[in-house]
């Protein structure tokens, strides 16, 4: 148990800087998510934690220690990748002991640990057989596995669900959070998917180009967003997003606006031209071309009469559901 | 049930055509094995008198057993125990080296890696023949001639092997390595517990392979051993030919031929399942 600290990180690789400055300060026992679309640094900045990338510059302090220069096995951490990263030779549980037969821990001690592990996870029918044997879902565990044995004070998670099926994710998500929770480490999970990210979060830190652009509770960062990248990447469909000239009003900047707080009305502050609608069952979501041409998405209940396609509909909302971005794209 | 017979029937015509064809091939591949076994059993007059014995003599006994403690220059037994270290040694060598090289060069980010990479690679155009002066003085000025190291340590590195184990370090994932690494395994760890056992299939190919290269070797022992006690089987063989007027003890010299043929063949037959294994499938 510890907690996490970052400050000021920075990663170059040659004269490319990727990761600008990012402060964390993770509690103890705490699940935090990062969260980014590929290639904005979240995973060079959990592999900076791990040890597997050298810091730049600023530090990187699990409980206090300032852990810079010290190799990944003497971190106290333990990290699930992506691809689980299973040695292919051993059984699971030699896969699950390789740790602690290498930091010399006494047989008895290595079995109970695996056991109890195997339990916890429902691996104990498969303990005897190779990873190539078991099922996504399996490795995933073995993968899980391998972390908790160790004991360590904080586990990273590199996208670890982005291997299976759509099915076995939200269970695993279930399952990833109940053991979290029950032992209580503090944890870094890596995702791309934002669903992973609200569910699973105590906290989130929304990346994008190698800063973190809002850290709060998930709830908050949807409704409370601080830029216009986290507007439109944080929830599905994605925010609308209009020009203040659109609306009769001066100035530059954006203008948000979630797709479940527009409505079709008789009147409203804009016309639009209906596209296409999706109806999903519970909702529909239905998306127009705005004056501009810019495509805009109205969510509403499943009730609600669809409009016909090339239709001229108003649209309208509460003003107070408006979210002002300025032309740097923070929040006005 | 007519017509499956039918089915059956014609299918089992192709099949005996076939089995026919590669009969026929493995005999005609076989037919000078099989008179070197019945040269290696009868006696000199009888190969010397037209028409060659096709069916084996009753000599086998006498014509082994003379070849293998006497020989004619020096006893099989001996040489085949020098052909057989050579072999092992060669590729026993050859793999240890390769493998630590393609370590190095795959997972260590050191100054000149790509240049040492090429360079191990460029000597795959140099074979042995080609720089047989150089080493033969090299090895001399090391007082290697006439012993073991001589044989064995000119022929043990390995470009082909540094390649090829290069090319397989490179398809196991790095994150294998970095889990390693977080589970606390050093360097040299990771090459013994994970590297070395994944890489289990592509040893055992090139053991048979680099086996069959050692043993097979003709011109290099030529050169390096002149002590007739020091001679490899396949050389001995040559050096049995009869110069000048001398007679030629051909039972004695086929059944060497055929002495020299079996440990090859041993070690196919013993590391084929692994061999066959390495050569078509790479585990995941």
């Amino acid at each position: 148990m510890a907690s996490l600290t970052l400050e000021n990180v920075r990663k170059s690789f040659g004269p490319t800087e990727v990761i600008h400055g990012v402060d964390i300060d993770v509690k103890d026992g705490e699940f935090i998510v990062i969260v980014g679309p590929s290639g904005c640094g979240k995973s060079t900045l959990l592999r900076m934690v791990a040890g597997l990338e050298t810091v730049t510059s600023g530090t990187v302090s699990i409980d206090g220690r300032v852990v810079n220069g010290v190799e990944p096995m003497d971190r106290d951490i333990a990290m699930v990748f992506q691809n689980y990263a299973l040695y292919p030779h051993m059984s699971v549980f030699d896969n699950m002991a390789y740790g602690l037969k290498i930091a010399k821990t006494p047989k008895p001690e290595i079995e109970a640990r695996v056991a109890q592990a195997a339990k916890m996870l429902q691996l104990e029918p498969y303990l005897q057989r190779r990873p190539r044997e078991l099922s996504g879902g399996q490795r995933q565990r073995v993968a899980m596995g391998r972390a908790i044995v160790r004991k360590p004070a904080v586990f990273l998670f590199d996208e670890p669900l982005s291997n299976l099926d759509a099915k076995l994710r939200v269970q695993m998500r279930l399952e990833i959070k109940t053991l979290q929770r029950d032992l209580g480490v503090t944890s870094l999970y890596v995702t791309h998917d934002q669903v992973e990210a609200m569910t699973l979060a105590d906290r989130m830190i929304v990346m994008n180009g190698g800063v973190a652009d809002q850290i709060g509770a998930p709830l908050e960062v949807y409704a409370n967003p601080q830029t216009a990248f986290v507007a439109g990447f944080i929830g599905s469909p994605p925010t609308n997003f209009l020009a203040p000239a659109m609306l009769g009003q001066s100035g530059d900047g954006q203008i948000g606006i979630r797709p479940e707080h527009v409505r079709l009305a008789p009147s409203g502050q804009l016309t639009a031209r209906a596209a296409y609608s999706e109806a999903l069952g519970a909702e529909t979501l239905v998306h127009l071309r705005g004056p501009n041409g810019g495509l805009l998405t109205v969510r509403q209940d499943a009730g609600e009469p669809i409009p016909e396609e090339g239709a001229e509909v108003s649209l309208d909302w509460d003003v107070d559901r408006e979210m002002r971005f300025g032309p740097d794209g923070r929040r006005a | 049930m007519a017509q499956q017979n039918g089915m059956v029937e014609k299918r089992g015509a192709g099949h005996w055509l076939t089995h026919a064809g590669l009969i026929l091939g493995v005999l005609f591949i076989f037919f000078p094995i099989w008179l070197a076994f019945v040269a290696s059993t009868v006696t000199q007059p009888e190969i010397a008198r037209p028409p060659m014995p096709l069916l084996p003599g009753g000599h086998l006994w006498q014509n082994y057993s003379k070849a293998l403690t006497s020989g004619i220059n020096a006893p099989v037994a001996l040489m085949l125990f020098n052909s057989a270290v050579m072999a092992i040694g060669i590729a026993v060598g050859k793999i240890a080296i390769s493998l630590l090289s393609a370590f190095a060069i795959v997972y260590f980010r050191f100054p000149g890696r790509h240049l040492f990479f090429w360079l191990i690679f460029l000597t795959l155009m140099l074979p042995v023949e080609v720089r047989i002066v150089p080493t033969y003085e090299v090895a001399a000025n090391f007082g290697m001639l006439n012993s073991y190291g001589g044989l064995i340590l000119p022929l043990v590195a390995s470009a082909t092997a540094t390649f090829l184990f290069r090319q397989f370090f490179m398809t196991v994932p790095d994150e294998l390595a970095e889990a390693a690494r977080v589970d606390g395994a050093q360097p040299m760890r990771f090459f013994v517990d994970i590297l070395l056992p994944m890489s289990r299939t592509n040893i055992a190919a090139l053991f048979v392979i680099l086996f069959i290269y050692g043993w097979n070797q003709y011109l290099w022992p030529l050169l390096i051993t002149t002590d007739p006690s020091m001679n490899t089987i396949v050389m001995g063989i040559k050096q049995m030919f009869p110069s000048g007027d001398d007679l030629a003890d051909w039972p004695v010299i086929m059944a060497t031929s055929i002495l020299a043929m079996i440990p090859p063949v041993l070690v196919v037959i013993g590391m084929q399942k692994l061999f066959i294994r390495g050569l078509v499938e790479s585990e995941k």
